[in-house]
């Protein structure tokens, strides 16, 4: 039986991973995650989940916590934003290297300095290349559902991944929602209890982290270029299993009136909801416009885009965290790829847009629309990189 | 490389470069690091065992009347060839 919870994107997390019956929860706080895992210990104080909660001197601490009870074959979770990732930077790596199924909320916020507790991309999009599975979500619902799915995904023998769960950081995570949260026992049907493939175990000692020179090191990285490309199938099974138990379908993109659409916004997280509400209104004025939302952004999903994108002209793709210096930001950057790749000939540009949470608004959006449709009309791109409302 | 084991693919590695029993150093030889490989003139040896007493990775072999050097694990350092008192120890380039 379904049940509608009134919840903030924080408390979804916290409240699924309470239902995906975790065993050991290493956090520490940082604005605006805190709440995540104040639950999670409120949940643990009063024996509503049977789990350790590990208070910790710092993420950094946090993320090696969290690793080594991965390797005793617990089901682990942990929670972050901004500083508090860059910190774990190191152990990020290391929890991937070392094929440790964590999952990670993170409450995605600005990196100072200038000093900012705002949402924006930059703390995960600096991270981009640990190699973990990332997944970003667009209210508390999605955020609640990908946890549950996240589990399942990281604990899959075929992938043994961590995956962060990312909600922007305010808009997200401190906003109240209608959340469908699933029983108790229909979440552990869907996710049974963690079965590691090896464990560290005083009764038959193992070497982990050993030193790992250039005669292997490659292999053993080119195992996690594999684990990833697994993890686009084993993604998929999940999201089948998750809607046959919830009703609700994800996958790679959500695409939203892209059946016709001449040009269309892609972008991440929170800012598709009001980029999908933008878009509905201008269908009402026969602008054919839609909206690509990559939910999973590693492993990028190449061929679900392409199929997303049918035959549109133009694409606006908007970045919530700054590349310095670099030709595009990093969503763009990988949406050029997989079209290059693909052979795609799609006018681009690229919008940096909320920096340090500035909202994007719909007027905002709307003009980018219109100039995506612009450019559809006269194939000329002016401005390859725009800065959406920056002053002079 | 033929003298050294055949290097496992990423199929056959262990997940995570974990190592799945203790003592498996051993099984690791180290001797295809080495640049120069010490050759030991043994009609000119004496015996005086300086070279297995300051080769770091114990890769001298005791013989009745002169040393040998255990491939495996010699990394080619050139110590046993400085320390030699009668010169009898050469390092000659590996080629590969």
């Amino acid at each position: 039986m379904a049940r509608l919870m009134g919840l903030t994107g924080n408390e979804a997390i916290a409240y699924a991973v309470k239902q995906c019956n975790v065993d050991v929860v290493a956090a520490y706080p940082i604005t605006p995650q805190t709440i995540m895992v104040e639950v999670i210990s409120e949940y643990v104080y009063n024996g509503e989940i049977n789990a350790e909660f590990v208070c910790v001197e710092s993420e950094h601490s946090a993320m090696s916590a969290c690793v080594g009870a991965s390797l005793t074959g617990a089901r682990v979770f942990t929670a972050t934003a901004s500083q508090g990732l860059a910190l774990m930077h190191e152990m990020l790596y290391i929890a991937s290297g070392l094929r440790c199924p964590i999952v990670m909320g993170v409450a995605n916020r600005a990196l100072s300095a200038p000093l900012n507790i705002h949402g924006d991309h930059s703390d995960m999009m600096g991270s981009r290349d640990c190699g973990w599975i990332q997944i970003y979500a667009e209210n508390a619902q999605e955020a609640y559902d990908w946890v549950i799915q996240a589990f399942k995904i990281a604990e899959d023998p075929r992938v043994l991944l961590p995956v962060s769960v990312n909600i922007d950081g305010f808009i997200l995570s401190h906003s109240m929602e209608g959340v469908n949260v699933l029983d108790d026992d229909e979440v552990s049907r869907f996710l049974p209890p963690r079965r590691p493939l090896i464990t560290i175990d005083p009764a038959k000692p193992i070497t982990v982290g050993a030193l790992c020179l250039p005669d292997y090191y490659f292999e053993i990285k080119f195992q996690q270029i594999q684990a990833l490309r697994e993890a686009y199938n084993v993604i998929r099974e999940v999201n089948k299993e998750y809607e046959s138990l919830s009703g609700r379908k994800y996958g790679f993109i959500e695409s939203y009136a892209m059946e016709d659409a001449e040009a269309a916004i892609v972008c991440l997280g929170s800012t598709a909801g009001t980029a999908k509400a933008v878009a509905r209104e201008l269908r009402k004025e026969g602008k054919r416009v839609g909206v690509v939302k990559p939910w999973v952004y590693r492993p990028f999903p190449e061929d679900d885009l392409i199929r997303a994108l049918g035959d549109v002209k133009v694409l606006a793709v908007l970045d919530r965290a700054c590349s310095f210096g670099a030709p595009f930001n990093a969503l763009c950057s990988d949406v050029v790829a997989t079209l290059y790749r693909n052979g795609k000939d799609i006018k681009i540009f690229n919008c940096l847009y909320g920096l340090g949470g500035r909202d994007i608004t719909p007027s905002d959006l709307r003009v980018i629309f219109n100039e995506a449709l612009e450019i559809a009309e006269t194939g000329k791109v002016k401005e390859h990189m725009k800065f959406v409302g920056v002053r002079e | 490389m033929s003298e050294f084991e055949k290097k496992l693919g990423w199929k056959s590695l262990p997940i995570g470069g974990y190592l799945l029993e203790p003592g498996s150093a051993l099984k690791y030889k180290t001797g295809d690091w080495r640049a120069f490989k010490p050759v030991i003139d043994q009609k000119r040896c004496i015996n005086c065992l300086l070279c297995w007493i300051y080769c770091p990775d114990a890769a001298i072999i005791r013989l009745e009347k002169y040393v040998d050097v255990n491939y495996d694990y010699c990394k080619g350092c050139g110590i046993c060839a400085n320390e030699c008192p009668v010169k009898c120890i050469t390092m000659v380039e590996e080629r590969r």
